[in-house]
């Protein structure tokens, strides 16, 4: 069965304080390499027969994220 | 005067809600997220909780629920609606509000009794302050704070849409210390603190809550 990924990140002007968290927790293990994470979210959904991509991208527009806080990239089996 | 609270799975506050309705001299009325229409309530509050356990954002599967859309189209025809905490979650993402509550920046839940500026005395839920009065109520969240793109919070508090703001310290890293804001008519009002909890003295920090309650009565009998 085809397999959409959707990922959802926060906007970039939107602060991420558990991406903060994160990165001071590299910062005390020893990775100061690493300079900024963002937590995002992760779906993959199963879909049956072909995806329509158009109906694909209003889900993760209106129910997977929340286009006033979030960003979502699509990613259907052909990319 | 009829007054539905809703109650989602999930909600906590949905009882003391009915609650301070009835002390505040109306008849509070069970609602059930699944059912498909209001019940012909004059008012609709949106309570405190969990619904749907926080699952994908606060807010947000409860904001799909059945009765909601009933709530999204009465709201658009001036119906009152006051979402408290989980509820002003449950309004911003069903869109009948602005802007966004996201996890608290200091990452703690946080409960304590908060100080708030009223800023708006003419909504459907603050008549019964004054512009500038403070009052105390309780403040409990872990995802509470308010965002926005700064161009939409310039045009929010050019508007006049900041009902209420957070005063002797902002409790979760809101932005502009937002703690509650308006539809454009005045008749949608959501908010993080719990007016709700503070409307006895036996229970509460002060009865200051209380007026949201009986500002409603006031708003639907001059409707």
């Amino acid at each position: 069965m085809p397999r959409v990924v959707v990922d959802v990140v926060l906007k970039p002007e939107i602060s991420d304080p558990q991406g903060q968290a994160v990165l001071g927790a590299l910062g005390r293990l020893g990775h100061p390499g690493v300079t900024s994470v963002r937590q995002g979210k992760h779906f993959v959904l199963e879909v049956e027969g072909t995806p329509d991509a158009a109906e694909l991208r209003q889900i993760a527009e209106t129910l997977l994220a929340n286009p006033v806080i979030e960003d979502v990239e699509l990613h259907l089996p052909s990319d | 005067m009829r007054i539905g609270v809703i109650t989602f799975p999930g909600s906590l506050d949905d009882v003391d809600a009915a609650r301070a309705v009835r002390l505040a001299g109306g008849e509070a009325v069970a609602l059930w997220h699944a059912d498909d229409d209001l019940s012909g309530v004059d008012a609709v509050v949106l309570p405190g909780g969990f619904s749907y356990g926080d699952y994908l954002r606060a807010g947000a599967i409860a904001a799909r629920a059945p009765l909601m859309r009933s709530v999204v189209d009465r709201a658009h025809a001036g119906l009152p609606v006051l979402g408290i905490c989980n509820g002003f979650q449950v309004l911003c993402e069903a869109g009948l509000l602005p802007g966004a509550l996201t996890r608290n920046g200091h990452l703690h839940f946080r409960n304590r009794d908060q100080a708030l500026l009223v800023e708006r005395a003419d909504t459907a839920w603050t008549s019964a302050y004054t512009t500038g009065q403070r009052i105390v109520v309780p403040v409990k969240n872990g995802e509470g704070r308010y965002v926005a793109a700064p161009a939409e919070l310039d045009r929010l508090e050019g508007e006049g849409r900041v009902v209420v703001r957070y005063a002797d310290g902002n409790p979760n890293g809101s932005s502009r210390d937002i703690a509650g804001v308006t539809s454009a008519d005045g008749r949608v009002v959501g908010l993080m603190p719990h007016p709700e909890h503070a409307v006895e003295d036996l229970t509460g920090p002060s009865v200051d809550g209380l007026g949201f309650f009986t500002s409603v009565l006031s708003s639907v009998v001059t409707a």
